[in-house]
Order: structure tokens, then sequence, then C-alpha cells
């Protein structure tokens, strides 16, 4: 993502001279909505980039507010050392929460988070030494450097920094390997595992940066009003920062300010007018605020941060640095076969999917495996791309066996693959899904891209990933929307993404599938340089003239078992094979 | 804890279970039609226990007021739709339905509420009004954004429960209300006292449960309904409306909460704001049937009523984090279980 | 970025474009909890707020209530609000203590006085440079929970069973009762929570029971807690049931029905005024409150609630001209010279007489409560 620099520092300067210029209160909604984005980035980047929807956040704001309250009035501990415990406390909750929530999909997370929110502020409300309901007053300031930051004028500037700092670590971590990994997370975590992604492990660090960005926000919370009780943890804030995040629009991490920033305000304006329109006898800031909201999302469905980014300027994407390549695997000649498949045999209970098939691929061929529909074909595909377990028999990968090894391990051993329906991820540009592909070739992991330690290694990166983008001729539109292109350069896009990965072998799910004539043609002319480059290709597919076309030999598959072998000639003679595929004698 | 104490917790949890059961069955219908989650249900339980407590005392409820209010908004919605689509003719019939309907039922439990008329009648015009409440909601706040994702459909959901309740605390002020029995006797099971009341409630779950089971399950229009979560575009290319899937399916639920809320006024005292929990209870149920199953649903929420009964007698300060927490492991378990494909967002 | 900038400035100068009060005016600001759990406690108080006068000693007020959702940040937010754009003088609130405890920083930082309406005496004891500032009308939760004990031991009560919310109004009440009871030499034998919004307490009751104390005291405010009475009755149990003075409205006594027939409870005089002797001083300022709520609002509407927002206006009443001697309003030794006059406040209220000090912020003592019981749906003095 690139960045307009003179916006970033106007912002700076205007929060640096706010508490000089504008009036108290602002500075006092100033500091709660520097305290809500805080919390609500978390969101955006755990519910709108990775889709796993959180109630529960404001339990961890809780906790890092309680930490810090316990210590410092019954241990007269440093707050800076409270913080420490409570980001620590807040680690091992967010990690066992973590550990056993994020195994649940679609509906059940967010019902946990609601579970496990309720439980702890019902918990907090119910310990003693927690001052239970009535909560616990006389936290002490915060001291900077000698300086007490009583005053909320210079709350606000730590608030701020840790904000921005958070805004700046937050955005940085999009714009980088693991950031990738992370928007893949929601709905086509299938497609990134196959790249080496390991789901439930990001999952469950996104979950913690986004409670350990809660627990700052409490302990700064804490330190502010100098007194805590249960209340401002309860399921009702929950709701509400998730409210910021949806109204803020979760694709930029900005999204969680100007939500805070809208709510916040809303709020206040509705308080301040109402009375005076409405007359005072109801209240109806909730109902009016209910009615607004309802409204918003109508208009404005991916928030008003998506709504903005459409009517402001597009900005100019970053070009491609020049960057020594990554490191390419190391190629040995082969002498047996690449690819080995020996009785190759899937149950499922009754059926029987592939029956004790066998076939070789030898290096620097393209075969096809054809056959009717329900032949078994897109099974034996997932058994070798490990998508699927064996039931019984091996297959061979340069001379090691990778039957029931999982997805990314086959991967990282330099197996390539399309998909039958494209799964790219839309709204990201060609080149950053292509770069996905990249994903095992790098090692930058979410501190050091958080930290922006990782841009020499994400220059590399991108270059590998142009560089196989002009590979497959699609440099004009290296910088789109993935969602933007036609079918036909979507898949060669998945194939661009595939060479990211450095493969000797790729396996071509139906890459013809829903292509128009021409779309074929520079399909196959693709097909055959990236031969003449010495890759080693596995094709599946329905389209005859494209397979005979481009196969050097083809195996025909029929009932789940191997019907014929052969170059596409002899397969075309094959009385066996015309009988049940090609159309009968 | 002997034996008669345990027989009647078993009995409060049950009752209570059969409670959350019934919006357990709301939620997911709805959810299985519209793929909304249907949080602001709890509030349509409490309009319909308040508005039947509202006629008992002879002034005409403040459910009138919104209903009428929807009505025209409604009204005005589906003119403007008509004009737009050149569709003009159509306009008078729909405001008709639309905003005609809804002002009738309105303007009848506003002329009878003073007249003090029989239970039955008054109960009947409590149900016409909150029902009519659910199809006006779907048609302003969900059917613009019909096809938005699942978390959208969630906040605008949270928005309506926010504007919902707020508008309860107008209408019918802070304290609480309960409203007479169906059937105030009682009898002996054994040692236990058990409320005919009480038994309505978790009969009437029972029969809806198989109600809807067999509707949802078994009829081509239950599956034609189901159909429009799945794919709309589908469905109306087939021939189904979604709109008027939504439309049908709120107007259901409404009137399963407003019955409950009809139901539960003897038991106990309902808030303007006691929708909450009882949804949130009911939600857990929900999600424990996979928003898709109405027994397992309904099995969830008897499992949330016994847990509560119980821990209010062991821990009842730690009710709360007893049921909650306990939930976690049962809902890992059905996660587990339930074969899950990935929602494309 | 811009973006931000953009909607920020366009909310904040919305919201600063509202008329700020002249300063010569005397700025009164009110946070109470309207909405949410607390609002059966804050919407009498709101509705005494609207009946108040708007001059006191030739001075002009401005009544300025802002609704804080029974929520602490929202509760800190008004009272900022209130003294950094309001330029209130002194500050009402709020409805209940964990919001008022929160606020007690705020004002003693401003040096604003600050009268709260919550019941506990942590508000105000012990007396530091912080809580100097501030002040509190309701009696002490303490001054009840004794009532209670004073009248249980008085009519044998050995062993007491306890049920209440599962929040500060409840945990306050079993911390206060539990003190009392000791001190009376009553036992405490079973401790039971529930929650508003719980549509059966049929464990807890079981439990209780089963205990069979020779009294339960119900930890409640508002129509919930007739729940707990009802489900004590219909298990037959046999004991003395006492009640708080929060359930001291007609929607208690709608709802509790029968169930509620020789209910007891501690209550501040005002609720059965009429039944007070004439001598009583606390009689005539009761009348002059309850005959001005109960015409707008109907009658049997009173509460105490609504009582100790009044007698917060009293104390500001009497202190206004003190404080005008000293210094205009609007000026920090308006709000000094205001504090200084509350603190040497010896005035009649609805609730007791509140006599003030150094040491002294509440100021009430037995003055304040009566025993009430319910008799066939009415409020009565209780022998």
């Amino acid at each position: 993502m690139t960045r307009s620099r003179a916006a970033h520092a106007l912002l700076v300067v205007a929060l640096a001279a706010a508490p000089f210029i504008v009036p108290q209160f602002w500075i006092t909604l100033g500091n709660y909505i520097g305290l809500y984005s805080i919390v609500t980035l978390g969101l955006v980047l755990l519910t709108g980039v990775a889709g796993q929807t959180s109630f529960g956040q404001a339990a961890f704001v809780g906790l890092g507010a309680y930490t810090t309250a316990y210590l410092t009035t019954r241990f007269g501990a440093s707050p800076w050392l409270a913080l420490a415990v409570g980001m620590a406390i807040t680690l091992a909750v967010a990690l066992m929460l973590g550990f056993i929530t994020l195994r649940m999909k679609g509906h059940y997370l967010p019902l946990a988070t609601i579970a496990w929110g309720m439980s702890l502020y019902f918990l907090f409300g119910n310990l003693d030494f927690l001052g239970g309901h009535t909560g616990m007053t006389g936290i002490p300031a915060l001291n900077l450097f000698g300086f007490e930051l009583r005053d909320e004028r210079r709350y606000f500037y730590l608030i701020w920094a840790i904000a921005l700092a958070a805004l700046w670590a937050t955005d940085n971590l999009l714009d980088s390997r693991p950031g990738r990994a992370i928007r893949a997370l929601r709905g086509s975590l299938a497609m990134a595992e196959a790249f080496g992604v390991n789901g439930a492990r990001l999952k469950i660090i996104v979950f913690i940066y986004a409670a350990l960005l809660a627990c700052v926000s409490g302990w700064l919370y804490a330190h502010l009003q100098r007194f805590v009780n249960p209340t401002p943890f309860y399921i009702n804030q929950g709701i509400e920062y998730l409210f910021m995040a949806v109204v803020g629009g979760a694709g930029n991490v900005w999204g969680a300010v100007i939500g805070a920033t809208v709510i916040t305000l809303l709020k206040e304006m509705l308080q301040d007018l109402l009375p005076s329109v409405l007359g005072r006898s109801g209240n109806f800031e909730i109902v009016v605020f209910g009615i607004l909201m309802i409204a918003l999302l109508q208009f404005a469905r991916e928030g008003i941060g998506a709504w903005l980014a459409r009517i402001l300027p597009a900005r100019r994407p970053q070009p491609v640095p020049e960057a020594p390549p990554l490191a390419t695997r190391e190629r040995v000649e082969m002498n047996g076969p690449l690819l080995d498949v020996k009785r190759a045999r899937k149950q499922f209970d009754g059926l029987v999917a592939v029956s004790d098939l066998s076939f070789e691929i030898r290096p620097r061929e393209i075969l096809g495996l054809i056959g009717p529909n329900g032949a078994g074909k897109s099974t034996t595909f997932a058994l070798i791309s490990g998508a699927l377990s064996l039931s019984s028999g091996e297959v061979m990968f340069r001379g090691e066996p990778i039957g029931n090894l999982e997805p990314y391990e086959i991967a990282r051993r330099g197996v390539g693959r399309t998909f039958q329906h494209v799964k790219l991820i839309a709204q990201m540009s060609v080149l950053d899904n292509v770069a996905l592909g990249a994903y095992l070739r790098g090692e930058a992991g979410v501190i050091r891209a958080a930290l922006r330690l990782d841009r020499a290694e994400e220059a590399r990166t991108r270059a590998a990933a142009a560089h196989a983008i002009a590979c497959t001729g699609l440099a004009a539109h290296m910088f789109d929307a993935a969602g933007s292109l036609p079918l036909g350069k979507q898949r060669i896009a998945e194939i661009a993404r595939a060479l990211a990965a450095d493969p000797v072998l790729l396996l071509l799910d139906e890459p013809a599938a829903g292509l128009r004539y021409r779309e074929k043609q520079e399909l196959a002319q693709l097909l055959r340089s990236l031969k003449q480059q010495g890759m080693t290709i596995l094709l599946v597919e329905h389209d005859m003239d494209f397979v005979m076309g481009i196969t050097d030999r083809l195996v025909v598959m029929d009932f789940g078992e191997k019907l014929a072998e052969g170059d596409p000639a002899e397969i075309q003679r094959n009385p066996v094979v015309l009988e049940a595929y090609l159309g009968g004698v | 804890m002997d034996l008669s104490i345990a027989a009647l917790l078993t009995q409060d949890g049950i009752t209570n279970g059969a409670i959350y059961a019934l919006l357990a069955l709301a939620l997911v219908l709805v959810f299985a039609v519209t793929r909304i989650i249907w949080v602001p249900s709890g509030e349509f339980v409490a309009y319909g226990t308040l508005t039947l407590a509202g006629m008992q005392l002879g002034k005409p409820p403040g459910t009138v007021s919104l209903l009428v209010g929807m009505a025209i908004v409604a009204g005005l919605l589906e003119v403007y739709v008509c004009i737009r689509r050149g569709e003009i003719a159509r306009a008078p019939r729909r405001l008709l339905l639309w905003t005609g309907v809804p002002c009738v039922i309105a303007a009848l439990v506003w002329w009878s509420a003073p007249l003090n008329l029989p239970f039955p009648v008054q109960v009947a015009l409590t149900l016409a009004a909150v029902a009519a409440l659910g199809p006006l909601l779907y048609r302003i706040a969900y059917q613009p954004i019909a096809e938005a994702s699942v978390l959208v459909l969630l906040i605008v959901s949270v928005a309506v429960h926010f504007t919902l309740t707020g508008l309860g605390l107008w209408f019918f002020g802070a304290e609480g209300s309960r409203t007479p029995a169906f059937a105030s006797a009682s009898f002996q099971l054994g040692n236990v006292n058990v409320n005919v009341q009480s038994l309505l409630v978790v009969g009437t779950s029972a029969a809806l449960i198989g109600v809807l089971y067999v509707f949802f399950g078994r009829t081509l229009y239950g599956k034609a309904l189901r159909a429009t979560a799945v794919n709309r575009v589908g469905a109306r290319l087939v021939g189904i409306s979604p709109s008027f899937a939504g439309t049908l399916t709120f107007a259901v639920a409404a009137l399963m909460c407003a019955f409950c809320g009809v139901l539960i006024g003897p038991i106990t005292t309902i808030y303007y704001d006691s929708g909450f929990l009882v949804s949130l209870k009911g939600f857990v149920g929900a999600i424990i049937g996979g928003l898709v199953s109405y027994p397992l649903a309904a099995a969830g929420a008897l499992l949330v009523g016994l847990l509560e009964s119980f821990s209010s007698f062991w821990a009842s300060a730690f009710k709360e984090v007893i049921v909650f927490t306990l939930i976690i492991p049962v809902l890992l378990w059905r996660s587990l279980t339930t074969h899950h494909h990935e929602e494309d967002e | 970025m811009l973006r931000c900038i953009k909607a920020i400035a366009f909310g904040l100068v919305a919201s600063v474009a509202l008329p700020n009060a002249a300063n010569a005016d005397i700025n009164i600001g009110v946070t109470l909890s309207a909405t949410g759990p607390a609002a059966s406690l804050g919407i009498p108080e709101r509705n005494t707020i609207e009946l108040l006068p708007t001059t006191v000693a030739g001075q002009k007020i401005n009544w300025i209530v802002l609704d804080d959702a029974s929520d602490t940040t929202k509760a800190v937010t008004n009272i900022r609000k209130l003294i950094a754009e309001d330029k209130v003088d002194v500050v009402v609130g709020s409805t209940i203590t964990p919001n008022s405890l929160a606020m007690i920083d705020v004002a003693a930082d401003s040096e604003t006085p600050m009268i709260s309406m919550a019941a506990s005496a942590r508000i105000v004891d012990p007396s530091n440079p912080k809580t100097r500032w501030v002040f509190k009308t309701p009696q002490n939760d303490a001054l009840m929970a004794d009532a209670i004990a004073v009248h249980m031991k008085a009519n044998g009560v050995k062993t007491l069973g306890y049920i209440g919310f599962n929040d500060a109004y409840g945990d306050g009440w079993l911390a206060e009762i539990k003190r009392s009871a000791q001190t009376a030499g009553i036992k405490v034998i079973a401790e039971e929570k529930y929650n508003r919004s719980d549509a059966s307490v049929t464990g807890q009751v079981l439990k209780l029971v089963a205990a069979n104390p020779d009294a339960i005291l119900i930890g409640a405010a508002g129509t919930p807690g007739a729940t707990p009475q009802k489900e004590l009755v219909g298990r037959n149990y046999k004991g003395k049931i006492y009640q708080t003075h929060g359930v001291a409205n007609p929607d208690f006594l709608r709802v509790v029905g029968k169930d509620g027939n020789g209910t007891l409870l501690p209550i501040g005089p005002m609720l059965v005024f009429e039944q007070l002797p004439d001598s009583n001083p606390i009689k005539k300022v009761s009348a002059e409150y309850i005959t001005a709520y109960e015409a707008k609002y109907g009658k049997g509407s009173r509460t105490t609630f609504g009582g100790h927002a009044y007698d917060a206006y009293l104390l500001i009443a009497q202190a206004v001209p003190e404080a005008l001697k000293k210094a205009k309003p609007g000026t920090k030794e308006f709000h000094a010279a205001l504090r200084d006059a509350l603190e040497k406040s010896n005035v009649i209220g609805t609730h007791g007489v509140f006599v003030m000090g150094p040491q002294e912020h509440n100021g009430l003592d037995n003055r304040a409560r009566v025993m009430i019981k319910i008799d066939n749906g009415q409020w009565v003095l209780a022998k």
C-alpha cells in the first residue's frame, strides 16, 4: 500500500497541536476516541481482514485495566510493570481461549466470544479482591520521565502516540508476507494452506495481536479514569467495538479511527441536540443512534472508510523495486520419474473413488489426466496435492513418499497447483496474490513485518512475483485488483501464483474451463513455454482439443481405474477409450 | 441437595429452557431463510408481554404508535420503489397492504384497549399487533441490504435491538409487568408442584419444533424458503421471491416471539430490556443446533436452562460465569462434529 | 488522514455550535442514569429536576441534565463535559455508586463541588483532599442496614438470609447488612445473588428456604425485587421478609401484589409523610415536594429516589446565597465558596435533617429513616 506522506504529516501535526488549541472537552473526546481506536484496530484486523468475528474484545480491555488497577493499588507497583504483567496475562488467556475457540468455524466462533466475554465480565464483578461491582478507586496516574500524566492534555499525547504506533505497525503488517496470508484467512483458507500458510497458527497470532491491543487500551483507560469497575467491559461495549469496526470499514486500518470517531461524536451530538429538538421527556439518543446506524449500513455497507476510498482519488501503486532474486530450489536431474503414483487407492466408506491407480510423470513432460465425469480425476488430483489422504498405495515425488503429507508440506517440496474454481483474493492486487504463492520462500514473521524490518525480503519477494507475472504475460495487470480480471486472465494469474512458489511440478485443475477460444490459445502457449523452461506439468482437463494439442502423454481414467495410457495419437485410436469416453467406435 | 430439590430445579430448568427454546426456534427460522442473526427477537417477546399488560391496565400500549410509524415508512418506501420501477399502478395496492393493514390493526388495539375486552380477544389483538411489526421491520431495515454479508446483517440486527429497546423504555417505562395466566391451575406430580402455565410453555415449544421440522424438512414450500438463504439469485430464477420469503418468515417469527411473551408473562416479570439476555440464551441454543436444526436448537436451549437452574442453586453469584464457560466446550464439540464449508465472502 | 481530520473537525464544530450558558447565571450540571439498569432510580430523579425552580436568591439557574446510561465511562465523560463545556458551578450526580466514585477525581481536580445521589458511604468517606469536594444526599447504606438490624433484633431474629442483585447495589447492601447483623449478633447463614433480568430465581430461593433463616433480606431495586419475594411466598417461606428502599415505588406494589403483605423496609420518611406527626419538621418539606411531584406525575408516583434529587436542590439553594456573598458565579472562587457553604449546611430535607461538617459530608442521622411495611398495597409506618 502506498502512503500519502503529506496527509500523514498533517495529521501528526494536527494531533500535536490540538491540546493547545482546541477546547478541553474535545480533548476528553479525543482521548476516548484514541482508546477506542486502539481496540477497534485489533478488531479490524481480526474481524475485518481475517474474518473472525469477535464480540469479546471488551473482556480483554478489562483484563488490562484490572491487572494494572490491582497491582498499582494493592501492591503499589509501577504502572509500566503492571502493563507488562497485563500483557503477559492477556497473552496467556488469549492463547488459551484462541486455542479452543479458533478451531470453531462459522457461527460458533462469535458465540464463543460472547460466551467468554460474559464469563469474564461476571468474574470481574464477583471477585471481591477486584472490588466487585463497585470497583476500585485510587489508581495512580502515570509517570513518564518525571512528568505526571494527570492532565487530560498530557494523556492525549500518550494515547495518540500509542494509537499511531499501533496503526503504523498494523499497516505494515498488512502489507507484508504474513499480511497476505492474513488476508487469505477469510474465505480462502484452503487455498492459502496449499501455499504453506499454517492457518490455525496464524489465526491465533492475529487473535493474540487484537487481544494485546485491547489490553493496552484497558491499561490506558485505567490510568486515565483512575477508577475501574466492570460495567465498561460488558457485552454492550464489545458490541460497540464491533460496530465501530464495521461502520469505519474493515478494509483499511484507518477504518478503526473513522469508526471510533463517528460513533463517539455521533453519540455526543445526539446527547446535545435531541433534548432541544424532542423535549426532555424521553431518552431517544439510543433510538436515533440505532436508526442512524441502520440507515448508514444501507448506504455504506462496507463502512465509511470504503465509501471514502471510492470518492477520493485512488493512490498510485508503488513500482516494484529492483531486487536480487529469491533463492530458487535446487534442481537435481532425476533419473526416474518425477512423480510416481503406485497403486493409489481412495475409499469413502463403501465407495471406491480411486482404485489401485498407477502411473508416472517424467521430468519435463506435460501429462494429461482425462476421463468422464465421476472417473476419479479430481480425487486423484486431491490425493497428489495432499488435500485428501490415501486409503492405501503410495505417491512418490522425486523418490520421496508424499502420500499422507499436509498440503503445505507437499507445496514446500516443489509441487505447485491451481484450483478448479479460481481462488484469488478479489480485493488484493494481482501482484499481491502472486506474491502469496511465494509464501514458503520467505520467512518474515509477524513481529518483523509489523516493525517494518522485512523490507529487504519483501522487495525480493515482490520482484519474484513480478517475474512470475511477466513470465505469464500479465505484466499489464500487475496492480489491478484480481477480481477485476476476466476469467481467462484470472486462471493465468493462478498459474503465475503457482510459479511464484518455484515449483518443479505444476498441477493444473481444469485450467481451460470457462475460457474463450483465444484465451485457450494463450494458455496453451504459456504451458508450452513453461515446459521449454524445464517445468513438468500434470493437467486435469475436459476440453479434448486443448488436451490433445498440448500434452505429451495422456492417462485416461474411468470408474476410478486407469483405462489407458499413451501419447495423444495412441489414445485417440484406442477402442476402449473411444467406447468409454470419446464417443463410441 | 435431595431429590425433591433436584426435581424442582429440573422443572425450573425445563421451563426456562422451553422459553429459550422458543426463541432459539425463531432464530433458526429467521437465519435459515434470510441469513439474519435475529438479535431483536427478545424485544418482540418483551413487546408481546408488555403490550398485553398495557391492555390489561386499560391503556393503549405504545406498540400502537410504533406500528403506525413503521407502517407509514414502509408504505413510503414501497411507493418510492414503485415509482422508480415505473409501476405506479401497483402503488395503491402496495400502500394498502403495507400501510393500510398495520394501521387497521393499530386502530383496533387503540380503540379496544380501554374497553377491557375478554382475555382471549386481548391476546389475539396483542399477537396481531406484534406480529405485524415483524414484516414491517424486515421491509424497512433488512430488505434493502438482503444480499449483504452475515456480519453486516448482524450489526444491523444489533442496531435494531438498540432502537427497539430504547423505544420500549419510552413506551412501557422502566418497570416491569406480569400478565394473567391462561390457566392458573397446578397439580402435583410426585411431590413437585407442576404449574399448568409452565406445561403450556413446554408444550408449545415441542409442538412448534415438530411443525417447523416437518415444514422445512419435508414440504416443498419449506425447502423453497431455505433455498433463498443459500442462493438468492437461484431462488429468484426458479420463481421464489426472496423478499416474500423474508417477509413471511419475519411474520411467523414475530408471531412466535409474541406468543412466547404472552405465555411467559404470568411466570416472570418482563421489562423493556428483558429481551436481550433471553435472546442471547436462545442464541446459544440456536448455535448448538448449528443454526439449521430445530430439535438440536431446542435441546441446546434446554441445556442452557438446566445449567442455569442448577448453577443458580450451587453458586448463584457465579451462575452466569458457569453457564457461559460451560457453553464453550459444547460449542467446540459441535463445531468439530459439523461439516463446515467456508462461506465465501 | 485528511478524511479523519475532516470528520473530526466537522463533528466537533457541530457539537460546539451550541448555546453556551451566560456567565452571570448559575449553572448546575446533573448526570443521572435515566436509562440502563438503574433507570428506575434515575427516572424519578430526572422527573424531580424538571420540577425545580429556575431562580435562587434572585439568580437565574440553568439546569443541564445529562444521561449516563448507568455506565461509568459515560458518567465521567458527562461530568467533564459539564465542567468544561457548560461551565457548571456544581455537579449533581450520579445515581449509582460506581459512577459517583469514578466522578470524584474529576470533581476534585477541577475544584467543582459535587453532590452525589448514590448510596455508598465510600463516596464521601474517608475525608481527604478529593472527597472534600464531594457530598451526598441519600442515607448511607449503613444507616439503613442498621435500621433493619435493629428491627430484626427487636423482633427476635437470630439468623438472616440474603438474596440480592449481582451488581454494585446488591454488593453494597450485602456488605453493609453483614456488618450490621454482626453488630446486632445476627448470623447471616445464606447469601444468594441474581440478575435484574433473570426469568426465575428458583435455585436461589430453594437454597434459602432450605437454610430456613428467621428472616430474609432482598437487596434489589425496582420491580425486580418482586421476583424473589413472590418465589419465597410461593415456596411457603414463613419468616420475615425485608426489602430495601430501592423498591419503594408504586410499580413494585403493583407487581408484587398480595405476596408483598407484611414486607418490612427502611426508608426515608418522605414516602409516608402523611403518617408522620406534625411536629416532625421533615413532614412539611416532604409535603411540598411530593404534592408538586404527584401533581405532575400522578397520584402515588412518589419514590424516595426523587427525594434525593430534591434534597440536593435544597442544599444548593441554601448554599448559594452564602457563596454569592464571596464571589460571582462561574468563577473558581464561587465554586470554593459553594463548597464551603455546603459543608456548613443545616437543612431540613425530604429524607432527613442534613447537618454537614468537615468530616461529615452526608449529615443524616436516625431521623432519616423509618421502618415501614406493606399493608394491603399501601405503605404504612411499622411499629
